[in-house]
């Protein structure tokens, strides 16, 4: 289980977040959502271990895998390069095998050969994923992996992070599409201003609303914001 | 760090253009100071118009080695490459387009001119010169050639006027036989004789007699005449050249004009291979959102600067090799120094390389890199070769304190002294680039403290 506690960070004068406090179990598949500027990136990153928190706790069992909003990927090196060079750098005991591994997973055997600056959009982000999983980490850290995705290429990423939460890994998300939190989170996490507002299941966050009749869980969500000044 | 440098090895050689550009630079570069440093002839190139008349000469007095037509070319071209023409709208032309840097033309009446000098009636002798000064620093260089070719025909004159006043000196004093061209040769007594004559006649006359004590002034005015013209030989040397050089070095250790070219050459490629590369190669790091990813891993920080460092020394070391062997075909290199031009190269190498992460660092995107490192490092390199005495002593000052600063002053001073025994002590600048390696090495690590 990952636990943060009482997480704290600053950006000069600006606290980014405050005090956040948050647990996720294994196989659980949690999602950060918020308004720009949440700080749900500064929390992945300081997950992922590119930022130090200023204040807090936390822990997290095993190895953690990072995807970037942006894809972190060498455009000019093959698909098989990238894998492999970043399997090196993550230490991975065998570069080989965990390279197929993700080839197979990610279903891109057949543009093993081909240098990342000639895929879609899609298949990069399949790819930056890909990285993210090489060290094969008990806790995968996603930070707005649907972006720029279309709608059949955002359900086929869906189908393999659901599948990694099956087979145990931990998967902690963030999001501008509120839906995907409702439908693939087995629970929400809700930042503002780098405060924690809300932790529970989607349907609590429903439930949370005073307009609890709607069925629309992003309009259920900006009314939570709007009724707590944000 | 090996598998980040293959990686950008790989990322190297997928660019083709870049890889060109590598290549073929330091062999352009090389070959074209090889081929202007190995030209047959450096001397600047001048038309020649000689219209004075096949049989005449010119001579002084009755020295029978006299100035003609072909000796006067001959002092003339000494200084300049004379290209020979045949008319003088020939000499224009040749101007004109370029092909000579200007024309000289001697007059018709030159050596009459000449001759003129000991007469009477003396004119002052006149060549003509025709320039094509399509640029300042053209019409400067062709003034500085020309006033030189003039100063030094002046000179060559003077000289031989100065010899030729010293013989008949030697003849009043010591007398002899004087040529007159057309009319006769005579005996010349001399003061010498004139005086032992003089002596033994006095001898024979009364020593009371008002006659002997006449005689005796004239024999001592003789010996005083004799005495001054004697010392008046030495001055009329002095007269045709009063001023000669002597050059004492006190200050820098220079190395030929060849070899600090050839340096120039190297470190210019050392800068342009070893900056642009590690600024573009750490700033593409962050354009391609890889910076975080790297770096949480086992690498670091630290560890990718470094390699972006080793990467610069690989890539200069192997780029300056390049330009030399381009050059040792053209110009004589001395490879028996070569593990001293290897040392020279990695410490420039390893200087450019740091000072290029920082502003890679600094830069954070690959154009913005590319543009900062060309307006830092030509400035730099163009305040490096500023002479001393060329512009006033604070100014100086100030110049050799920036130089200091920055790689491109060391590196060409260790390439210098690596490249010729004659060049400065190589170890002081090799300690300069170490320094400077350490320095912007902290100040790149710095600045990817705000990278990712």
């Amino acid at each position: 289980m990952i636990e943060a506690h009482e997480i704290g960070k600053k950006f000069g004068d600006r606290a980014a977040l405050r005090s956040v406090s948050f647990e996720a179990a294994t196989g659980e598949l949690l999602a950060v959502i918020g308004p720009n500027g949440a700080g749900k990136t500064t929390l992945l990153s300081i997950l992922a271990g590119i930022r130090e928190a200023d204040s807090g706790t936390l822990t997290v069992p095993g190895k953690v895998g990072w995807v970037p909003q942006q894809a972190s990927l060498y455009r000019r090196l093959t698909v098989a390069e990238n894998l492999r060079l970043f399997a090196h750098l993550e230490q991975v005991v065998d570069v080989d095998v965990a390279v197929e591994r993700m080839l197979d997973q990610t279903a891109l055997g057949e543009r093993r050969d081909d240098q990342v600056g000639t895929l879609s959009g899609g298949n990069q982000q399949r790819v930056n994923i890909a990285i993210g999983l090489l060290s094969a980490p008990t806790v995968l850290l996603l930070d707005e992996p649907s972006t720029g995705l279309d709608p059949r290429q955002r359900e086929r990423l869906w189908e393999f992070v659901l599948d990694l939460a099956g087979a145990g890994t931990t998967v902690i998300y963030t999001t501008h599409h509120v839906l995907e939190a409702e439908r693939y989170g087995s629970r929400v996490l809700v930042l503002a201003d780098g405060e924690r507002l809300f932790d529970g299941t989607a349907a609590e966050l429903h439930a949370a609303v005073s307009d609890s009749q709607t069925r629309d869980f992003e309009r259920a969500f900006v009314s939570f914001l709007r009724e707590r000044g944000h | 760090m090996r598998w980040l440098l293959l990686k950008d090895l790989q990322i190297l050689r997928r660019s083709p253009l870049i890889v060109a550009l590598l290549i073929a630079y330091p062999v352009a570069l090389g070959v074209l100071i090889g081929f202007a440093l190995s030209g047959d002839d450096s001397r600047p190139r001048v038309a020649f118009l000689n219209e004075i008349p096949e049989d005449e000469q010119f001579q002084i007095g009755g020295d029978e080695e006299g100035i003609d037509r072909g000796l006067a070319r001959n002092q003339l071209c000494e200084r300049v490459q004379c290209v020979d023409v045949e008319t003088r709208a020939e000499a224009e032309q040749m101007v004109e387009d370029g092909d000579v840097l200007a024309a000289l033309i001697l007059p018709e009446d030159l050596l009459d001119q000449l001759e003129s000098l000991a007469s009477l009636n003396p004119q002052e002798p006149m060549v003509e010169v025709l320039v094509n000064e399509d640029d300042p620093v053209k019409a400067s260089l062709v003034d500085d050639r020309i006033q030189a070719l003039i100063t030094e025909a002046n000179l060559i004159l003077s000289q031989r006027i100065s010899d030729e006043a010293a013989n008949y000196l030697d003849l009043l004093i010591d007398g002899g036989q004087f040529d007159l061209p057309l009319i006769a040769d005579f005996d010349v007594l001399g003061l010498v004789k004139s005086g032992a004559i003089l002596n033994a006649v006095s001898e024979e006359l009364p020593r009371d007699g008002d006659a002997r004590a006449a005689l005796q002034s004239v024999i001592r005015f003789a010996r005083l005449a004799q005495e001054n013209l004697d010392f008046a030989l030495p001055l009329l040397g002095a007269v045709a050249e009063p001023i000669s050089v002597d050059k004492t070095v006190v200050s820098g250790d220079s190395s030929a004009l060849d070899t600090f070219a050839i340096a120039v050459a190297a470190t210019v490629t050392l800068m342009f291979v070893t900056v642009l590369l590690v600024a573009g190669s750490l700033a593409l790091e962050r354009e391609e959102n890889a910076f975080a990813r790297i770096t949480r891993g086992a690498v670091g920080p630290s560890g990718l600067l470094a390699e972006k460092v080793l990467l610069g020394i690989v890539a200069s070391f192997a780029v300056t090799l390049l330009l030399l062997v381009a050059l040792t075909a053209l110009v004589s290199i001395e490879w028996q120094r070569a593990p001293l031009i290897a040392l020279a190269i990695l410490a420039a190498g390893g200087a450019f390389a740091s000072f290029g992460a920082a502003i890679g660092g600094s830069a954070k995107e690959v154009r913005a890199s590319s543009l900062l490192a060309f307006m830092v490092s030509l400035p730099i390199a163009f305040l490096s070769l500023v002479p001393s005495g060329t512009v006033s002593g604070g100014v100086f000052k100030a110049i050799e304190i920036i130089r200091a600063l920055f790689p491109f002053d060391p590196a060409l001073d260790a390439m210098q002294g690596a490249l010729d025994a004659a060049g400065p002590d190589i170890l002081v600048p090799l300690l300069h680039c170490a320094a400077i390696l350490v320095v912007y090495g902290v100040l790149a690590r710095l600045a990817l403290r705000r990278f990712a």
